[in-house]
């Protein structure tokens, strides 16, 4: 596939098909691609950003594309760029790699296919907010990534491409310490663990310097924003979504995986991309998302902005179809009970708090409540958000409220001592539960 | 002039000495942590700062907030000064 693509989605479904950058020519081979074929797929990297004026150039080209950030906060990339370069020495730069979002296969897709995007990418932020490190943050437990990963950066040390050292770490990888203050907390000798903000790591980080943290999606758009500027690349996606974004779909879909769509594309659209035929429910955005009714959504446009309406938001772009024969709350009480076992145990209402909610949801889901379940419930997912120093508390509680309102009938029948039929079928596409790991330690 | 109470919920242990002296803005959930309910007026300072001087782990911190904010944003984050 050559480069830049005029117009990557075909004609009778603009903006409909995949739109392919990221993912072009991950046909090609089944490994990753040598520095050679990925200079040769994308062209060399913009020469000389390392003046004042380049680095200067790549924050406007950024902010000027509209880039977001992909790693589900969606802040906007370019004022995150200027608030580091802003900051008076050194700066450093951590590339997020973790992907602690089980039901999230996108950043490994990437790394797996376009390391050398992701490390360009990197490079290229770094010269522009004048961090003189790159630390490419990744999972311990997944090693052929760091394996794979690490022998890009070491390729490119050895042709001599980047005047930045990249440097690889292998983190253990909680749900919580991808959160961009447990990797500082990590990067300066202490456990993956969030911490309370401020400071904000652009304001003191790795090693007390303004650091900026962005996912390796966000990056690797950097990359390709470098090179073929602001005006390519929102020549695919809306106005106010510009771009192209990496989604992953999984459940009762035929074809589960990591899609590359353009901004602005609808849910349902997504959906069809997949095979998926459900007329259900659909859990958007992750573990720290909502359950939704598909006719809700499926008609929005899958971004921050476009699926608020229906108190929704993208995450880090997860879908997942709940099959008709699942439950919905069985489903939840098992992901709230993962996500109990994964607090830092930092902050006592999320030490205690999720549990409890835990405990309930699977009283719920086994349909033995003791006492009011449901209003017990409503009392706890009331009193648990904003008061974590992460945001993890915040998202489990948000998940628990928006499964009891998206299968409300089933809870009132639970909670009744009724338990739906499909209490007693595993459904074969479950949402992914990883076994806690919160015993391996934090450092 | 209003009072905005901060915690550090890290630090915080939930020996719950602050809800006993400003009780009108400080609850304690179900496991004894603190649950701040809104800014402090003038006349509670002497109570919130005493709150805040009581507390073991020096969890508890108190900002000015100007007068054109946003009284219910406890998350603010702006325009706040330690006091």
């Amino acid at each position: 596939m050559s480069y830049p693509p005029q117009s990557s989605t075909t004609p009778d479904a603009a903006r409909r098909a995949e739109a392919r950058r990221l993912t072009a020519g991950w046909r090609d081979r089944g490994r990753p691609p040598s520095l050679a074929v990925h200079e040769d797929r994308y062209g060399p990297l913009p020469g000389n950003p390392a003046g004042r004026r380049g680095r200067a150039g790549l924050i406007e080209a950024v902010t000027a594309a509209g880039l977001t950030g992909r790693g589900g906060a969606g802040f906007p990339t370019g004022a995150k760029l200027r608030a580091v370069a802003g900051r008076r020495g050194p700066a450093a730069l951590v590339a997020n790699g973790m992907e602690c979002e089980p039901a999230s296969e996108k950043d490994q897709a990437l790394l797996a296919m376009a390391p050398h995007l992701v490390l360009d990418g990197a490079v290229l932020a770094a010269r522009a907010v004048g961090a003189d490190t790159v630390h490419v943050c990744l999972d311990r437990a997944r090693p052929v990534q760091v394996e794979e990963v690490f022998r890009a950066a070491e390729e490119r040390r050895v042709a001599g491409r980047d005047d930045v050292p990249v440097l690889v770490h292998d983190l253990p990888g909680h749900y919580v310490s991808g959160e961009e203050t447990a990797l500082i907390s990590w990067l300066n000798g202490a456990g993956a663990r969030p911490t309370t903000v401020p400071p904000r790591p652009f304001e003191r980080g790795g090693r007390r310097r303004p650091t900026l943290v962005d996912n390796v999606e966000t990056l690797a758009q950097v990359a390709l924003i470098a090179r073929y500027g602001p005006d390519w690349f929102r020549s695919a996606g809306e106005r106010d979504a510009p771009g192209t974004v990496l989604v992953t779909v999984s459940g009762a879909v035929s074809h589960p995986g990591v899609y590359e769509v353009a901004g602005g594309t609808s849910a349902g659209e997504i959906l069809a991309l997949s095979g998926s035929s459900e007329r259900g429910h659909v859990l958007v955005g992750g573990y720290f998302g909502s359950w939704h009714h598909l006719d809700e959504v499926a008609r929005l446009p899958f971004t921050a902005a476009g699926l608020r309406p229906a108190g929704a938001a993208p995450g880090a772009g997860v879908l997942y179809v709940l099959p008709e024969m699942a439950c919905g709350l069985a489903e939840t009480a098992r992901v709230l009970g993962y996500l109990a076992g994964q607090s830092a145990r930092q902050c006592g209402p999320c030490t205690y708090g999720l549990p409890a909610i835990a405990g309930d949801f699977a009283q719920l889901a086994d349909a033995r409540p003791q006492g009011d379940v449901l209003d017990r419930l409503a009392r706890r997912l009331a009193l648990i958000p904003g008061r974590g120093a992460c945001r993890h508390p915040d998202g489990a509680a948000r998940l628990a409220a928006s499964a009891l309102t998206a299968f409300a009938g089933d809870a009132r029948a639970h909670a009744a001592r009724r338990p739906c039929a499909a209490r007693w079928r595993r459904p074969p596409c479950a949402l992914p539960v990883p076994r806690s790991r919160a015993g391996g330690g934090w450092r | 002039m209003t009072l905005r109470l901060r915690l550090d919920p890290i630090a915080c242990a939930g020996h719950g000495l602050c809800a006993g002296l400003l009780p009108e803005r400080i609850g304690l959930d179900e496991w004894g942590y603190p649950v701040i309910t809104g800014d402090v007026p003038h006349g509670l300072a002497r109570d919130a700062r005493r709150a805040v001087r009581a507390c073991p782990t020096l969890a508890l911190r108190l900002s000015r907030v100007r007068a054109s904010q946003d009284p219910s944003g406890q998350r603010a984050r702006h325009g706040e000064r330690d006091s």
